[in-house]
């Protein structure tokens, strides 16, 4: 009995301590992506942006220091998903951020904005459900919903005036919703739509021999991260380079530019951010990277420092009490911060409202490969899910 | 036409591959009477040994060649220490044991040469297209696999059939027992044999590296595809794992270029394009379980 008072006595007091050092406690961030494998240079690039971003921001939110704890989703939604489970549950992170692919957020989604009631800021992946019907107030994008980017490009195309394309892209959540987005604009002929097998077809013989017979005016594209640069070299071992351009999203970057080289070189992409494009908040993050780096960033990078800065301009306008997440969530659906794309606003289904460039693949005076922007291929875009969602 | 001898030529270059790979396992696992699961890793290892060795001499030839040697000793190396204390156990041991070694050679991999990809150029003389019939190209390293490929698969039957070791090999597929018997080395055929594998399945691949990317695990997926293939063709035997690694490549092949067009006759045009990957995915596997109905033992097994 005596002992058994003591206990409590002691729980007690240590809850009673223990209340105010919470209150103390740093912010904690969360961080999904692929660190290992084939994939993880996507990764590292994402990591590199995010601790660029913290040293921005003097490694405080809203007057308090924030730690940042990366997990590894070994580019496997299984993975993804325990990690998730185990940043929310265990760790109690306030925000979780990161997710390269579609496939992996849609595995840990659940356990995140439902079960664990954090507030989570996809960096990359925008699968079509959660910008629709899957929608959530506890789910932020700092990136774009997957069919937006090639309707940009394919908006392009049409002004370009290419009469026939042939499409090939990975069966996977993002392949086919990157299909879809470039079928939604793009007026010429489909010639043929090839799905290859995700991810371990790295051989594109058979889908290249069927293009050269089919003589495209163009051939489209969606190989993220090392399937990019494998694709590219296959289509110049192929011959095919010299007679149907390549036109792609997320295949021809600063990730996979160093390994495709020359090869790349005068091929077109679509996206909402690229290296050149104007505004001190961008300037400031490229050349610091490329500072500390030596390399260029990518959009992914782009996307998790806006990811960072997104909390940092919630938490600062709460002064560092994320308690109330009602709050918390009106302030960051204000997107009240530079982004380095230039500003944004949020969409109903928390994807933003924005902007998409034309880039190409081009060597900088220094002859390091890079993208620069060509045009601005259409002005505050909305997503086409948009509607499906049920919130306001 | 050409269409068709193109796509076939593509079956055949996936297929050489493919032999080259099922062709080790399917040795250890008929003279051996072992399971090896980490057979994979030694594809991986081959290939990783050929970007070192190919950044050293800045040659693809002489890394290439170099790198062989140096993956039949890793494959000596790893029958000394590990496998030789499996052969007396049963399957399940052995599926552990070498199931270990693939987490081991993963992470070897990673602690070595780091956690990201990496990747081998094709060599500059081979990086263009050759015309296989007079305005038919055809890339000239993919032409490149399937003469190395075909030049490893007669060598290979050469060696089998004709030659001493070829005939203590043949012996060991079908009585192992009584080879041991009659005097025969057992130790140094089965290090010997082993070795053999891992260079074939060094060859493989260090071949398949400037198609697709040097990477952990990259032995891991088509492990699964060679141990299909030496069911189909019986196990132990060389014939029949090149029978079946050519009607895979020919398959996978089909598939992926003649699917989607005989499903569109039927079915909607995307739900075509979306089944036809998931479908040639199936057929290999409703293959060799056909051919297991038909023929237990597999096209050439040996009948017990």
């Amino acid at each position: 009995m005596k002992n058994r008072l003591f206990g409590t006595a002691t729980i007690a007091a240590a809850m009673a301590l223990g209340l105010p050092a919470m209150a103390q406690s740093p912010i904690k961030v969360g961080f999904v992506s692929t660190f290992s494998g084939p994939q993880a240079a996507i990764g590292e690039d994402m990591r590199r942006s995010v601790e660029l971003a913290k040293e921005h921001l003097g490694g405080k939110m809203g007057g308090k220091p924030f730690e940042i704890i990366y997990e590894d989703d070994q580019f496997k939604p299984d993975v993804g998903k325990a990690r998730s489970e185990k940043l929310v549950q265990q760790d109690k992170v306030n925000f979780i951020s990161g997710y390269i692919w579609s496939n992996v957020l849609l595995a840990s989604l659940k356990t995140v904005v439902d079960e664990g009631d954090t507030i989570l800021i996809s960096a990359n992946a925008g699968p079509s459900a959660i910008a629709g019907e899957l929608c959530n107030k506890n789910f932020f994008s700092t990136s774009w919903q997957n069919d937006q980017t090639p309707m940009a490009m394919g908006d392009y195309l049409n002004t370009k005036g290419v009469k026939s394309l042939y499409l090939v892209g990975p069966n996977y959540a993002a392949g086919k919703d990157m299909l879809a987005g470039v079928k939604r604009t793009y007026k010429g002929k489909i010639v043929s739509e090839d799905f290859t097998k995700w991810p371990d077809q790295l051989d594109f013989s058979a889908e290249l021999t069927k293009i050269a017979a089919a003589k495209p005016d163009g051939i489209f594209i969606f190989y993220p991260g090392a399937h990019g640069v494998q694709f590219v070299k296959q289509w110049a071992q192929s011959g095919l380079n010299k007679t149907v351009p390549l036109y792609q999203v997320f295949s021809i970057d600063a990730i996979t530019l160093p390994q495709q080289g020359d090869l790349a070189l005068g091929t077109l992409g679509a996206q909402e951010w690229v290296n050149d494009l104007p505004g001190e908040a961008n300037k400031k993050y490229v050349e610091d990277f490329k500072k500390k780096h030596g390399v260029y960033p990518s959009y992914y990078g782009a996307q998790s420092y806006d990811a960072i800065m997104l909390m940092a301009s919630a938490a600062d306008a709460l002064k560092g009490d994320l308690s109330n997440k009602d709050k918390v969530r009106a302030e960051m659906k204000k997107a009240n911060f530079k982004s380095v794309r230039g500003d944004f606003k949020y969409g109903n289904n928390n994807f933003p409202i924005q902007n998409f460039y034309i880039q190409e693949a081009v060597k900088d005076p220094q002859g390091m490969m890079t993208v620069k922007t060509i045009a601005t291929a259409v002005k505050n875009a909305v997503d086409p899910f948009a509607e499906k969602c049920p919130m306001k | 036409m050409e269409y068709l001898l193109l796509q076939v030529l593509n079956g055949v270059q996936l297929g050489l591959l493919m032999f080259l790979l099922a062709a080790g396992l399917t040795l250890t696992l008929g003279i051996m009477d072992l399971v090896n699961l980490a057979h994979g890793s030694l594809y991986m290892i081959g290939a990783y040994i050929a970007w070192t060795l190919i950044g050293v001499t800045d040659s693809f030839v002489l890394g290439a060649l170099l790198a062989l040697p140096a993956t039949f000793l890793v494959g000596v190396a790893v029958e000394i220490v590990v496998i030789r204390r499996l052969y007396a156990r049963d399957h399940l041991t052995q599926v552990l044991a070498t199931f270990g070694l693939i987490l081991f050679f993963n992470e070897l991999v990673r602690a070595l040469w780091g956690p990201g990809g990496k990747s081998i150029a094709v060599p500059t003389f081979l990086n263009r297209t050759i015309e296989i019939l007079p305005g038919v190209p055809y890339p000239a390293y993919r032409f490149a696999i399937i003469v190395v490929g075909a030049a490893v698969a007669i060598l290979l039957a050469w060696l089998v059939a004709r030659t001493r070791l070829g005939m203590l090999i043949r012996a060991g597929a079908s009585n192992r027992r009584m080879i041991g018997a009659l005097g025969v080395n057992i130790e140094l055929l089965f290090s010997l044999v082993f070795g053999l594998g891992a260079v074939f399945a060094g060859l493989a691949g260090l071949m398949a590296a400037p198609i697709a990317s040097v990477r952990i695990g990259m032995g891991d997926d088509i492990l699964i595809l060679a141990l299909v293939i030496i069911v189909i063709g019986g196990i132990g035997s060389i014939k029949g794992a090149f029978i079946a690694a050519m009607v895979v490549g020919q398959i996978d092949i089909v598939g992926r270029a003649f699917l989607p067009d005989m499903l569109k006759t039927f079915m909607s045009s995307s739900a075509a394009s979306s089944a036809a990957p998931a479908i040639s995915q199936v057929l290999v596997y409703v293959l060799m379980a056909a051919v297991l109905v038909w023929r237990p033992t597999g096209l050439f097994g040996q009948r017990t």
